[in-house]
């Protein structure tokens, strides 16, 4: 069944007229995912090969029944795009733009909470479920299908370690960015809810990196309520405090967020954490060898 | 964006926030400029981006003209952890009966603006956090509703502030809690806030950070960047739009992704090396982005050796192969260069590296093995 990147995925791309919302559009088309819908205001009538574009998401939904939305808009514009999916009755919403002011975030996040509203990012790239569907700008190649949930905060160190799985002969069920920034709509722990409750992942591995704490209050779902074994890696031990390590929400303020104590709690939790990607990729290698 | 304490004076003053009247100074004859203009006692202060001034002699409350002369003289040039004192500002003193420390910060993990509160004013924070929870009032503002007169009532209760005092404190609670929205703070902070002999409130420090991604809605505030202070790698880097840290060691490092990034510089302390920086390139390949990079990398003296990890994705190994040769064309290279490509079409991108046989390139499969490789090499040349 996987998570996010279904079959039932219908997918309308908001900014689709753009360079890179072309482009991915037509990549995750070319993958096998329902893109049913572009938008971009004043550009309705029109179709970016074949797929059609509307004025708002309102009419995508309205005509071609898009259930999930891929926001690739610039910042400023990017939080607006988010809530325009909201209220066109959008459930899943995956926003890849970095770069959205924090505070536009704080309000984006209060409004689809409540109404049970899935947001994916942003700042991050996508969700793909191999061999299912792809939504985002995840390079699908790097992975295959596979019994191993993977989740995490940065891009490529996702596919550094989806990629040392595969050499392992390791698949994975979906694979999930969640974002770099500082307000982000799918945490760590709403995700290990969606991998536990999903048949298609055995077990999963999870990227963290400095900054928040996030990690901390994973570490604590785990033991209380996750029973598919659970390995991490966590990004940025040497990182000094007080600066941005390339992602907005990578800071380590004060003495809070650091990567030993994400460490420190995950292993507390018996989570095991392997100190670099390579060590990672095999201690979950040698847990589903022994499985 | 971290604002000295005169930038941030300067956002309160403009949001009718009570500061007490300064001058900037650059130099000793500025300072006592200032003084000589101000008058009587005055306060003369390091700005730098860091705590702990006042411990490191950093501010000087003096009677007269001479006296603030010299004590610029003291404090120009300081070195307060790390951070050299360039700039100072030059205050009206002022009486004062009482400290208090107000804050508003940002919550990522509520994901809610945090109103923090105490009588125990001029201390660090988290020491008060951390050794008298009871006297640190916090709530949470819902940012649906913003802030609401009730939020600072029972913030001051909790904290304990004298009745007679609410009416000035709850108004300035108010009034910061406007400037972290509306100026998109991550921080606004006050220590000390605090009350004169005559009775009047007033914000005695100023600790504010601004959001990078919303300075775009705030070029004030963008102006007011001091690209004097900030290191020439840094300043490089921000200029050609690239994510550049820099560290201590002689190992250095670029990168596609920060996370990766991030994974690099640990992966190279832990093979017994001193990563010299971060710097995430980013997604796409062209010969002009890893040229600024590779020149932005080597510009820093203490590096021996690079480390260039990048995992292709979109971006495909074969043309990050390609940009890396034409760039070795465009600038000269001072240190070994160890390359790992991994991901989409290594192997190709392998074979061209390979086929140049450049002779400051070393090419590795892994990245471990790429950075043992780097240690070694940055050993051997040190």
């Amino acid at each position: 069944m996987a998570i996010i990147a279904t079959k039932e995925t219908r997918l309308v791309v908001q900014g689709i007229t753009g360079h890179e919302g072309t482009f991915h559009a037509l990549r995750n088309r070319d993958y096998g995912t329902k893109v049913v819908a572009g938008v971009t205001p004043g550009r309705a009538g029109q179709d970016v090969e074949g797929i059609p574009v509307y004025d708002s998401v309102a009419d995508a939904v309205e005509h071609e029944g898009a259930n999930t939305a891929l926001v690739i808009v610039p910042p400023r514009f990017a939080a607006e795009a988010i809530l325009e999916a909201a209220e066109a009755g959008v459930a899943q919403i995956i926003c890849i733009t970095e770069g959205i002011p924090a505070h536009d975030m704080l309000e984006v996040y209060h409004y689809i909470r409540p109404r049970g509203i899935h947001l994916l990012g942003p700042n991050c790239p996508g969700a793909l479920s191999p061999g299912i569907a792809n939504i985002g700008i995840i390079p699908a190649e790097i992975f295959k299908p596979g019994p191993i949930g993977l989740m995490s905060r940065s891009g490529t160190l996702t596919y550094q370690i989806g990629g040392e799985l595969a050499a392992k002969g390791l698949g994975n069920s979906t694979i999930i960015g969640l974002g770099g920034d500082p307000v982000i709509g799918t945490s760590f722990i709403d995700a290990l809810d969606l991998f536990q409750a999903d048949d298609d992942t055995e077990y999963i591995v999870m990227v963290g990196e400095i900054g928040g704490n996030e990690e901390e209050k994973a570490a604590e779902v785990i033991a209380e309520r996750i029973t598919k074994p659970v390995v991490a890696y966590i990004a940025g031990f040497e990182a000094p405090p007080g600066k941005t390590m390339g992602h907005a929400g990578a800071i380590i303020s004060g003495s809070a967020g650091t990567a030993a104590a994400k460490q420190e709690a995950l292993e507390a939790k018996g989570v095991r954490v392997g100190t670099n990607p390579t060590e990672t990729a095999q201690i979950m290698a040698d847990l589903v060898g022994k499985h | 964006m971290d604002l000295y304490e005169h930038q941030g004076k300067e956002l309160f003053a403009k949001a009718g926030i009570p500061v007490a009247e300064g001058r900037i100074a650059f130099t000793v004859a500025e300072a006592r400029a200032a003084a000589e203009e101000l008058g009587g006692t005055v306060v003369v202060k390091s700005q730098v981006l860091v705590g702990g001034r006042g411990k490191a002699g950093g501010v000087k409350v003096v009677k007269n003209a001479d006296e603030a002369e010299a004590a610029a003289q003291a404090i120009l040039g300081l070195d307060i952890k790390g951070h050299i004192t360039r700039r100072l500002l030059i205050e009206c003193g002022v009486a004062i009966a009482k400290e208090y420390y107000v804050s508003v910060t940002f919550d990522r993990s509520a994901k809610m603006p945090l109103l923090m509160l105490t009588t125990m004013g001029g201390m660090d924070v988290e020491d008060v956090a951390a050794n008298h929870p009871d006297m640190l009032a916090r709530l949470h503002v819902d940012p649906a509703l913003g802030y609401r007169g009730f939020h600072g009532v029972q913030l001051m209760a909790a904290a304990g502030i004298p009745l007679d005092e609410r009416k000035a404190v709850g108004a300035m609670l108010a009034q910061l809690y406007g400037v972290f929205q509306s100026e998109d703070a991550m921080l606004v902070e006050v220590n000390p806030l605090v009350f004169l002999e005559d009775g009047t409130l007033l914000a005695a420090d100023a600790k504010v950070t601004i959001d990078d991604n919303a300075l775009y809605r705030h070029p004030d505030v963008e102006a007011m960047r001091d690209l004097a202070a900030m290191d020439p790698q840094e300043q490089a880097a921000r200029e050609a739009h690239l994510a550049y840290v820099k560290l201590d060691g002689d190992v250095g490092i670029l990168g596609n992704g920060a996370g990766l990034v991030m994974s690099t510089v640990d992966v190279i302390a832990q093979a017994g090396g001193r990563p010299a920086n971060f710097l995430d390139v980013g997604g796409g390949a062209s010969a002009e982005k890893i040229t600024t990079a590779l020149e932005i990398v080597l510009s820093n003296d203490m590096v021996t050796s690079v480390l260039f990890n990048i995992f292709g994705g979109i971006t495909r190994c074969d043309e990050v192969a390609k940009g890396l040769l034409s760039a070795l064309e465009k600038t000269e290279i001072r240190a070994p260069i160890v390359v790992r490509l991994d991901g989409t079409n290594a192997e190709e991108g392998r074979a061209l590296l390979a086929e140049a046989a450049r002779p400051e390139i070393t090419v590795e499969k892994t990245m471990l093995e790429a950075a043992a490789t780097a240690v070694r090499l940055a050993k051997e040349a040190s």
